[in-house]
């Protein structure tokens, strides 16, 4: 048994010994990094092989690690001379990278900022900085209203275009057992989720105003439009016929997909586990727009970009592998592959896809999306979620929390900025 | 040179030689790391750019953030809760199940069980017991028999004694097999001079089961404390959607700290955090050896 192994091995290694002396000399190796996501991976894979078969002369080895990993082994291994060529981040993670002299400018004769100005979603060009793209995406995400089609049917509703059409379906589908508990919820709600995203980007612009300042650095949002967008978020759950329950299952996507929640907003990325849930009849649309058809979105990414290690003919070579990773053909792949949303509207707004039936809602709010340039999201979330439940667990005056909530994010953003 | 060393002299250095290897590890797994820390502590490092120093800014931020006080209170009634609770449990069931003979060792198996579980399982699982109708365990019994819910972990003022509960019986296992064999290391003639001279069982607690116990109550008492000092996994387990959450009010410095290092990247003021909390678990552990030393 061991000896056709060792055959095959030692004619395997001689064959590849016989490739090293055949391969053009200019053969270069370069590295590319991602955290670990299936779908992405095996998007990655097949990019890399319609790369690799284009440019016989280079060769892409990608590693990938976990997502808590990420950060620290790209920060350790780059100094080090160690690591990827082209790295994977997160876009609120941009300015770190820059700061900490981790990634290089994409090159202006092979990415021309106006092209790109013109091509890309006008959102991506939060990668810009000092007249030149640091990082681009491949895909994009944005959010949409997820309905369950049965008890849209039940209730004898139709999916809303509008808040007021919104709030209409959801006490229609809201069910109350005899004690008063809700047992079914008409929209999921929970600012740990998405729903601190709807409320910053979308209800705080749809109540009219702007939810920050200053390229992001000022908050905003503690006016009188922020008030009633507030107002509106908690009512969901507080008024006298709530449509929804904070926590309700544990997480909002949870109660959705039990089928126990009517409307659900979440990301693009939810697509594939709600499409392998069993016995589920999901539709999605564009997010409702407000009383006067104003509609908005939040839109979030991660982007690739050179790091400082290439250099030489593996610089040449990476800047080749970013036109390809951001070409239209490979965001039709991770469209495919993964479900993330392409970033260039020439890709998107393509008849086929911009009509789907589940892409099209997300990529047409794509139009209109906003992306909030996060100093620490987590830590930003935190202030919303805090905001809420101030005023729901221990009866908090809204406007009070409103202020508390605004100071404290205006506190991270002085952090970060101050500290850049 | 070996050769004129004398016997005295080769012993030391066959000690050294065989004490090498941890010295070495702990050097370099233990105290680099703690040197690192308390390095870092006094400086402002994003785990990407340089390390610039800042002196004493992330000790005076911590000092002034109401957020780190809160947490400080949390961690301590977890431990102020829970240690006390857990012994008075743990003692009552291993004194119990030490006079039991019909199954004993089974029974003993039953309490040690949760000791083996995973946090991480057990923790969801008792998050699932919590939830609000209509999935939580607990409240769907309540609601069954028409008594209002109860907000386990989505309020302010239950949800940390709810994180506890399970926490307490995870552990429980282990110091009933702890208190256990303490109670087995009793020289029996005590008992029987005792039974001999009809003194009452609470005596018999009082004068001989409990001093001698001392050895074995001050491990646990130190081990267990040390360990509700630490807690994470639990409190970070069932909430994390809003870890340490709702408003902090469940939220001890470990997990403090993993936050501030792992999600805003601020790795000085998590080192300043961690020294607090060390310094902190020092004192803790020398007042308790001070307290339960053998006078």
């Amino acid at each position: 048994m061991a000896f056709p192994t060792l055959k095959a091995w030692a004619v395997a290694t001689a064959a590849g010994a016989a490739s090293l002396i055949t391969t053009p000399a200019q053969a270069v190796e370069i590295e590319y990094w991602q955290y670990f996501f299936d779908a992405r991976v095996a998007a990655m894979d097949q990019l890399i092989e319609k790369f690799e078969a284009a440019n016989p002369d280079i060769t892409v080895t990608m590693t990938h690690f976990p997502y808590a990993d990420y950060r620290t082994k790209v920060a350790a291994a780059i100094p080090a001379g160690e690591g990827p060529d082209v790295v994977q981040l997160f876009y609120g993670w941009l300015n770190d990278y820059v700061g900490a002299d981790l990634i290089q400018p994409l090159p202006g004769d092979a990415f021309p900022v106006e092209a790109i100005d013109a091509e890309f979603f006008p959102m991506v060009q939060a990668m810009k900085g000092d007249g030149q793209y640091w990082a681009l995406p491949t895909a994009v995400r944005s959010l949409a209203l997820f309905y369950n089609e049965r008890l849209m049917e039940e209730a004898g509703v139709e999916p809303p275009t509008n808040l007021d059409e919104l709030i209409a379906a959801a006490q229609a589908m809201t069910k109350v057992d005899g004690a008063g508990n809700i047992t079914q919820v008409g929209l999921t709600a929970g600012m740990t989720a998405q729903d601190h995203h709807w409320w910053r980007e979308v209800l705080v612009r749809q109540f009219g105003s702007e939810p920050y300042l200053d390229d992001y650095k000022t908050v905003n949002y503690d006016t009188e439009a922020g008030r009633k967008a507030l107002d509106f978020y908690v009512g969901l759950a507080t008024d006298e016929n709530p449509v929804t329950a904070f926590n309700f299952m544990d997480e909002p996507q949870a109660a959705f997909k039990a089928g126990r929640a009517g409307m659900h907003i979440d990301g693009s990325f939810r697509i594939g586990a709600l499409e392998s849930t069993r016995g589920l009849k999901w539709g999605v649309t564009e997010l409702p727009a407000n009383a006067d058809g104003m509609r908005s979105n939040y839109s979030s990414y991660w982007v690739n970009a050179i790091t400082t290690k290439a250099e030489g003919e593996k610089y040449d070579a990476a800047v080749k592998f970013m036109q390809y990773i951001t070409s239209d053909e490979a965001m039709q792949v991770w469209l495919d592959v993964v479900g993330e949303l392409p970033a260039k509207p020439s890709v998107g707004m393509t008849e086929t896809n911009a009509n789907d039936p589940v892409f099209g809602p997300f990529i047409r709010g794509l139009e209109y999306a906003h992306t909030t340039k996060f100093a620490d999201e987590s830590g930003q979330r935190q202030a919303m979620v805090e905001m809420v439940e101030r005023i729901t667990l221990e009866g908090m005056d809204p406007g009070e929390s409103l202020t508390i909530a605004a100071e404290a994010e205006q506190k991270i953003l002085d952090d970060y900025y101050s500290g850049n | 040179m070996y050769r004129n060393l004398t016997i005295k002299q080769k012993q030391i250095v066959w000690a050294w030689a065989f004490l090498a290897l941890p010295v070495l590890f702990y050097s370099v797994i233990r105290f680099y790391p703690t040197g690192n820390a308390m390095l870092i502590s006094f400086q402002d490092w994003n785990l990407l750019g340089t390390r610039t120093w800042t002196g004493l800014d992330n000790y005076t931020t911590l000092l002034s953030d109401p957020v780190f006080w809160q947490v400080f209170r949390n961690t301590f009634i977890y431990l102020l809760l829970g240690t006390p609770v857990s012994l008075v449990v743990a003692f009552g069931i291993a004194y119990h199940l030490d006079k039991v003979r019909f199954m004993h060792g089974f029974l003993r198996m039953l309490y040690f069980l949760p000791f083996m579980t995973s946090a991480v399982a057990m923790a969801w699982v008792w998050r699932w017991f919590y939830q609000p109708v209509p999935v939580g365990l607990f409240n769907n019994a309540l609601a069954s028999i028409g008594i209002p819910q109860i907000n386990f972990l989505n309020s302010t003022t239950n949800a940390l004694p709810a994180i506890l509960a399970p926490a307490v019986w995870a552990g429980l296992g282990f110091q009933v097999i702890i208190f256990m064999a303490g109670l087995r290391a009793i020289p029996r003639s005590y008992y029987e001079a005792a039974r001999i001279d009809g003194v009452s069982t609470w005596t018999v607690l009082w004068e001989i089961t409990l001093p001698l116990l001392r050895p074995t109550i001050v491990f646990l008492v130190v081990f267990s404390s040390i360990g509700f000092l630490r807690i994470f996994d639990h409190v970070f387990n069932m909430t994390t959607n809003n870890p340490g959450g709702p408003l902090n009010s469940t939220k001890p410095l470990v997990l403090m700290i993993y936050q501030t290092a792992f999600s805003s990247f601020d790795m000085g003021y998590a080192a300043a955090q961690t020294v607090v909390l060390f310094i902190v678990l020092l004192l803790v552990s020398l007042f308790q050896l001070w307290i339960m030393r053998d006078r």
